[in-house]
This record gives structure tokens, C-alpha cells and sequence, in this order.
């Protein structure tokens, strides 16, 4: 029995330092330009003006899709948000804002101020969903196009540089 | 000249380590009951070298030298001087400098104040303990060398981080290294143990002293930690679950365990086994946690600029000595069988170890699951709050329960003891009274906050029980008090805590439900290192119409540049008003975070108690 122990408890150290190993020579930030070229992950969604959801697969009937991810607390949303604003002026192109982590009032004061560019407009009240896109801090865009591919990912707010660049793409 | 005589001070404590190793492994095989005095001289040497090393390089951090990598990078001349010298430890080599200072300290006062006469018990904790010391020391040496020189010398230095600028922070490091580092003798010792054939209870006695230390600072360093999080990084919250903070929670886990365990073993009823797992664990848990924040496989506040080397090196260190641990346990384990009754003393005590080692499970876990995640399929996960209150949370009431009714059954018995009593209908009588005023529905926050209060009414009652025998136990009373208000006031601040984010132009008012906040002055005044940029909030309870001023801060620190922002706290013992700007970027429209904090003095306070408790227990055997 002792001997088992023994046999049990070495082993089971051994490949818990195995990984800790590996793990050293992991990169240690995550970047999430790399999932550009990727698909985005097929989530639902829930609507800010009702308890519907939408799921992200309907996105295949747009040409060109725009997720916004942005708050009324967050500074520079409201900084990129005539951008926004520009950008809900393409016609092939329609804009998804994800509300995040905010207030229903503070939001829709938000957009009575600014003006509401988005098309759709969806909210994540805790996070949660925006993870499966790779956000981690807003705000942050993400151009889609019908195959629901990650052509272009944003982190920070839109400059017009970005909606000239964005302009481009969705004329091609 | 300094960085010469800094390295010159390590080599000698390096030397005194080894000739220590040598010496103590000659004498252990000679038979005879009389340490030699050599190796009391050259302890004390050791420790002379070791502190004068410590000291040089303090020195250098307060002169400014900055012809030390180490002081040009992480200081700077215009800095106060208070920060000077916390700068010392606020960074990877000078913090593994401390480290060693500490374990050439615990491993003198071993050697000096142990009263224990078992000579190769005592020479063996020296040999175990002068191989970490010497272990540490190459490392610093070769790898992580404080005193490496800079040459041309630079006119100016690069400028401690400025959240690490703070008078919380400056102590915390020093308060948890004494305890995790500190929990190094006992690991020795339980090695020591082990070969020597010691008896079981003079070794109880032997660490008891040492385990107490170092639980009381780990206590007070995780308690300042979380004061120095709750004011400084402006999130409001004061325990995030950060994987660093986890790191000095689960030797905090197994020393809560020791020290619990302890009392059985110095009455001879067994556990020796288990307690010898418990020391080896502790000092483990605590390189452990070391390897995770240093080789910054982690991301966290707490992270130093990472570097692989380092990680590789504690990482081998971390597999000798586990290895090493194993195989001597395996090898020299005394034999246990030992029956334990159900109403006893022990039995508690047992019941109250398994909840220890269960909640260390769950946090090593939860740090742990994410990094190996990582490495085997690559992708990136992150364990939350969420996670650990779904688990702990509900495994709290039986704790609180054993905490209540163990201390009151009696060593070695089977008596078994009604619950139905005066204190229960007290307690019951008293939730319903704090029910009335919080109308909280979740019934799992209920059941806690119901045991947690029939723990305090227990435990006053026992004061007062015990008060009447003249026979009191103040240390446990005091400690298990501190618990069960910190489990109550941690879950009222819970349930009353207010949090609102808005924007706020100058001369604007926010009215939320309870408050309005005025946006009344803004100023910008220069200090010493840092511009700052202060704004002055009125904020008005709408229910007593009590008005009161908060001057929420941004700091702009220009040696390295950086900003932070610093939170305004209206603080009274039942009552935290937190409030904390940040700028937008070309706008004049400042982002707000007011929040109401009910009860933080005293959680504060609690657990303050809590240590207090160990304090106590300390100065109760010294008087025997």
C-alpha cells in the first residue's frame, strides 16, 4: 500500500511539473488580432429593446457586417461613435452594436445624445458573450462578411483612417 | 564600490551556508548531546552577512546609487524617501534578497531559541534549512543579482512603478514574506523530524512557536494586501481572486490547518504523520505560489517583468525538493493507528483540516486549471469569482458549524451534546432580527449568515462561560470571533453594496436612486514626483439629506510615466462612500464610479481579530 502511494503521488507530481514546464515557454499575452481570418463563433445574442436573442449565424444574409462593442461609461466609444455614424451611411454594409456591461437608461440616453448608427442593437449585460468574440476591453470592432469571416479587427476606437480602410473593403 | 561590497556580504553568507551544510552533516553522525559551538559561530556570522548584505543594498536605494542595474531601474532620486526604501523589495532581486535574510533568520532563531535538546533534530533542521538557504543563494548569485554594477553610472533612475508608491504596499511584501518564507523552518524541521525519530510531541512543541509566527504575518500581510486593492486599484472590491492573491492564500489554507492540527499532536493523540504533510505542504504551497508570480506565467498586477530563466530555475528547485519530500516521508513515515471518536476534540479538528485542504484544492485549482488549459489545447479561459463562490460559498456552513460546536467537546470523549440550547435560540432569535432589516432571499447567503452569527453568539457565550471558570481560551475565542464577523460583515457588505458608472461634466449633478453627486471643483496641483489633478464631488444622501466632500484624484507620475487614479473614501466604521474619476481622452466629460460600501472598517477589523487570536496563543505559552 505504501509502496502504491508512493508510486501515486510521484507520478502524479511529475506531470503536474511537466506542464508547468511547458507552460514556461507559452505566450503569455493574448492577442486577439490573430483570430482574424477566422470564423466568428455562432452565439446568441440578447436584444436590447427586447427579451428576444438573435443568433450570430443570421449574419449570413449581410453582405458585410460591422459588431461594435461599446458603453455609455466608456470614453472613447463616445469618441468613435461620429465614426459609427459614418460607417451606418454604407449600404452593404449593416452595423451590430453590443451593448456592454452597462445600464439600459445610461445607454439609451447614450444614443439620444450621439445618434444610433446600429442596425441591430444587442446588449451583453455581463461580458459574457463578447468573450466569444475575442473582446476583452471596449471599445472594439469586428468586420464580418457573409461567411461570417473575421476580415478586420479593431481594438480601440474607429479612427477615419479605419473608415476609410473599412470603406474600401466593403466597395471591393 | 557598494555593488562590490554588496556581492561580497553574499558570498560570505553563501560560504557560511556551506560550511554549515558540511559541518552539520559531519556532527550529525557523531553520537553525543552537544552541539558544537562552530556551528553557533558560524551562524552567526552567516547572519551577519546576510543582514549587511541586506543592508548595502538598502543603503544604496536611500543614497541613490545608481551604479546598481537594480537601483537605476527601479528608483529614482527625486522619489520620497519612504519609498526609498520600500523600492528595496519592490522588485524581483532585492524582494529574493529579503527572502534569503528571512530564511538565514528563521533558521538562527531556530538554532538559538529552540529550547529542544534532541541534538540531531536540531542539527538536521539546520542542514535542511542552510541547503535552501544556499539553493536561494546561487540563484541570486548566478541569475537575479542585485548588486550586478551599471558603468558609465546614470545621472537619473527610471522610477519605482507608482501604484507600488504607497504606504500599504511598501509593508505588505516584508509582512507576507515572513509568513510563507517563514513556514521554511517547519518544512526543515518536518524533514529533520522525520530521520531523527523525534517524538512526536516535543515536536509539536518545537514548531508550534515558528507555525504561529508565520500564520500571524501571513494574516496581516494578505490584510494589507487587500486594504492596499481596495483604495488603490479603485475597483472598489477588495479580493479579486487574482491568481497572485490565491498564491498567498493557499499556504494560508495549510498553516490555518497546521496550527489547528498542532493542538492534537502536542497532546499525544496522534496525527503525526499528518502533520509532518502539512509542514512539508506549506513551505510547498509557498514556492509554489512564488514560481507562479515570478515566472510570469501568470498575468496579474503582481507581475514582475517575467523572464524564463527564472521560472525554470524555482520551477527545478520546486521538483528536488518536492521529490526529496516525498521520498525521506516515504522512507522514515512513523507508524499510526490511531482511532479517533466521533465526539471528540480530534474529531473536529480532523473535520475542520479536511475543509482546509478542500478549500486549498479548490483555489489551486481554479489558478492552476487555466495555465495547464493553456498549455495542453491552447486555449485561454479565466476562473473567476463566479467559480469560487459557487464552490466555497456553501461548504462556509458546515465550517461555521464545526467552528461553533467543536471547541466545546472534550479532548479523547464520546459525550455527545445536545444542539438544542440557550445560544441557539438566541442566534435564531437574532437572525431573525438582521432578516428583518436585509429581507435577502437567497436562501445558501441566509443559512450563512444564520451560522455565521449562532459562531459569534457561541463564541461570546463560551467567552463568558470561561470568564466564569476563570479557565479562558482567549486566543481560540478571539480568532473563531474575527471569523464569524468576517463571514457576516463579508456577505452584509454583499447584499448593501451600491455601485453606479456614469459621465459627469464640471457643474453637473447625478441623482441616482439614494444620492446625488455634484460635480462641484476641479484643481491641478504639482507635487513632489507626480501632477495631479484633483475633483471635488458633493455627494448627498437623499434619505438624511447628510451631505459629504470627495476628492477623487488622477495622478500623473512622471518618472516612469504613468497615471493611476486614485480613489476618494469617505470611510466611517459602518459606511464606505468610494468614489473614482478617470478622464476621457479630448473631452471635458469625466467617467464616474461612485459606490456605497457598507461594514469595510469592519472586515478590516475582523480580521484583525483573527490574527490578533494568534498573537495571544503565542504569549499564552510563554507564560507556562
Amino acid at each position: 500500500m505504501k509502496k502504491i502511494n508512493y508510486i501515486i503521488i510521484s507520478v502524479l507530481f511529475s506531470l503536474l511539473f511537466i506542464v508547468l514546464y511547458l507552460s514556461l515557454g507559452n505566450e503569455k499575452i493574448y492577442n486577439t488580432q490573430d483570430l482574424v481570418g477566422k470564423k466568428i463563433s455562432e452565439v446568441e445574442i440578447n436584444l436590447f429593446q427586447s427579451n428576444e436573442s438573435f443568433n450570430t449565424k443570421e449574419l449570413t444574409n449581410n453582405e458585410f457586417t460591422i459588431l461594435n462593442f461599446w458603453a455609455s461609461w466608456c470614453g472613447p466609444c463616445r469618441k468613435e461613435h461620429p465614426n459609427l455614424v459614418r460607417l451606418s451611411k454604407i449600404k452593404n454594409l449593416k452595423l451590430i452594436g453590443v451593448n456592454f456591461k452597462d445600464e439600459k437608461d445610461n445607454a439609451r440616453n447614450f444614443l439620444r445624445e450621439n445618434g444610433n448608427p446600429f442596425d441591430i442593437l444587442a446588449e451583453d449585460k455581463n461580458g459574457k458573450n463578447s468573450v466569444n468574440f475575442g473582446v476583452y476591453g471596449i471599445p472594439e470592432t469586428i468586420l464580418i462578411d457573409s461567411e461570417l469571416k473575421i476580415l478586420k479587427k479593431y481594438i480601440g476606437p474607429l479612427n477615419i483612417n479605419d473608415v476609410n480602410e473599412i470603406r474600401k473593403i466593403v466597395k471591393k | 564600490m557598494l555593488s562590490n561590497l554588496g556581492i561580497l556580504f553574499t558570498i560570505g553568507t553563501l560560504f557560511t551556508s556551506l560550511f554549515i551544510i558540511f559541518f552539520t552533516f559531519k556532527e550529525f553522525k557523531v553520537v553525543n548531546n552537544l552541539i558544537p559551538s562552530k556551528i553557533y559561530k558560524f551562524t552567526l556570522f552567516q547572519l551577519f552577512f546576510s543582514i549587511s548584505s541586506f543592508f548595502v543594498l538598502l543603503l544604496a536605494y536611500i543614497l541613490s546609487d545608481f551604479s546598481l542595474v537594480n537601483v537605476y531601474e527601479n528608483s529614482h532620486s527625486n522619489k520620497p524617501l519612504f519609498y526609498k526604501i520600500s523600492g528595496t523589495w519592490g522588485n524581483h532581486e532585492g524582494s529574493l534578497l529579503l527572502w534569503i535574510n528571512i530564511l538565514v533568520l528563521f533558521s538562527s532563531l531556530f538554532l538559538f531559541l529552540t529550547k529542544n535538546n534532541d541534538k540531531s533534530f536540531k542539527i538536521l533542521t539546520l542542514l535542511f534549512q542552510n541547503l535552501l538557504i544556499a539553493t536561494f543563494l546561487i540563484f541570486l548569485l548566478t541569475n537575479s543579482n542585485p548588486f550586478s554594477g551599471l558603468f558609465p553610472v546614470p545621472l537619473e533612475g527610471l522610477g519605482l512603478n507608482p501604484i507600488l508608491q504607497d504606504p500599504a504596499l511598501a509593508i505588505h511584501p516584508p509582512l507576507l514574506y515572513v509568513g510563507f518564507v517563514g513556514s521554511s523552518i517547519y518544512f526543515s524541521a518536518a524533514l529533520a523530524a522525520l530521520i531523527s525519530k523525534i517524538d512526536s510531541q516535543s515536536f509539536a512543541v518545537s514548531i508550534k512557536s515558528w507555525v504561529l509566527v508565520s500564520w500571524f504575518f501571513q494574516t496581516v500581510g494578505i490584510l494589507v494586501g487587500s486594504i492596499w486593492a481596495y483604495y488603490e486599484l479603485g475597483w472598489g472590491g477588495y479580493w479579486f481572486w487574482d491568481p497572485v492573491e490565491n498564491s498567498s492564500l493557499m499556504p494560508w489554507f495549510v498553516m490555518t490547518a497546521l496550527l489547528h492540527s498542532i493542538l492534537v499532536l502536542e497532546r499525544r493523540i496522534g496525527l503525526f504523520s499528518w502533520v509532518i504533510v502539512l509542514s512539508i505542504l506549506t513551505f510547498t504551497m509557498s514556492v509554489t505560489g512564488t514560481f507562479l508570480v515570478r515566472s510570469g506565467i501568470l498575468n496579474s498586477v503582481h507581475t514582475f517583468a517575467s523572464d524564463p530563466s527564472r521560472g525554470l530555475f524555482i520551477l527545478s528547485f520546486l521538483v528536488l525538493m518536492v521529490f526529496s519530500s516525498i521520498f525521506i516521508f516515504f522512507k522514515f513515515s512513523p507508524k499510526e493507528d490511531k482511532k479517533y471518536s466521533i465526539f471528540s476534540k480530534e474529531a473536529f479538528i480532523i473535520a475542520n483540516n479536511w475543509f482546509m485542504i478542500f478549500f486549498l484544492g479548490v483555489v489551486l485549482i481554479g489558478t492552476l486549471y487555466p495555465v495547464l488549459l493553456d498549455t495542453i489545447t491552447g486555449s485561454k479561459i479565466s476562473v473567476g469569482p463566479p467559480y469560487y463562490n459557487l464552490i466555497l460559498a456553501p461548504f462556509l456552513i458546515p465550517l461555521l458549524f464545526l467552528m461553533t460546536s467543536g471547541p466545546n467537546y472534550k479532548w479523547i470523549s464520546n459525550e455527545i451534546r445536545s444542539l438544542f440550547n440557550l445560544v441557539l435560540v438566541l442566534s435564531v432569535t437574532l437572525f431573525l432580527i438582521t432578516f428583518f432589516f436585509i429581507k435577502e432571499k437567497n436562501f445558501l447567503i441566509n443559512l450563512i449568515l444564520f451560522f455565521s452569527i449562532y459562531l459569534i453568539t457561541q463564541t461570546l457565550f463560551d467567552f463568558y462561560e470561561s470568564f466564569k471558570k476563570k479557565n479562558i481560551n482567549i486566543s481560540r475565542i478571539i480568532s473563531h470571533l474575527g471569523f464569524g464577523l468576517l463571514i457576516f460583515f463579508i456577505y452584509i457588505n454583499h447584499i448593501f453594496s451600491v455601485e453606479n458608472n456614469f459621465n459627469l461634466k464640471l457643474g453637473e449633478t447625478k441623482k441616482t436612486e439614494y444620492y446625488s453627486i455634484k460635480f462641484v471643483n476641479l484643481e491641478e496641483q504639482s507635487i513632489k514626483n507626480y501632477k495631479s489633478i484633483i475633483g471635488y464631488f458633493n455627494v448627498t444622501n437623499k434619505k438624511n439629506f447628510t451631505s459629504k466632500e470627495l476628492k477623487p484624484e488622477i495622478r500623473v507620475y512622471d518618472k516612469p510615466f504613468t497615471i493611476t487614479y486614485e480613489a476618494s473614501i469617505n470611510s466611517n466604521l459602518f459606511s464606505d462612500t468610494y468614489l473614482t474619476m478617470s478622464n476621457i481622452s479630448d473631452t471635458d466629460v469625466f467617467n464616474i464610479k461612485f459606490q456605497v460600501k457598507p461594514f469595510m472598517n469592519l472586515i478590516w477589523l475582523s480580521v484583525l481579530l483573527l490574527s490578533l487570536g494568534g498573537v495571544l496563543n503565542f504569549f499564552k505559552r510563554k507564560k507556562i
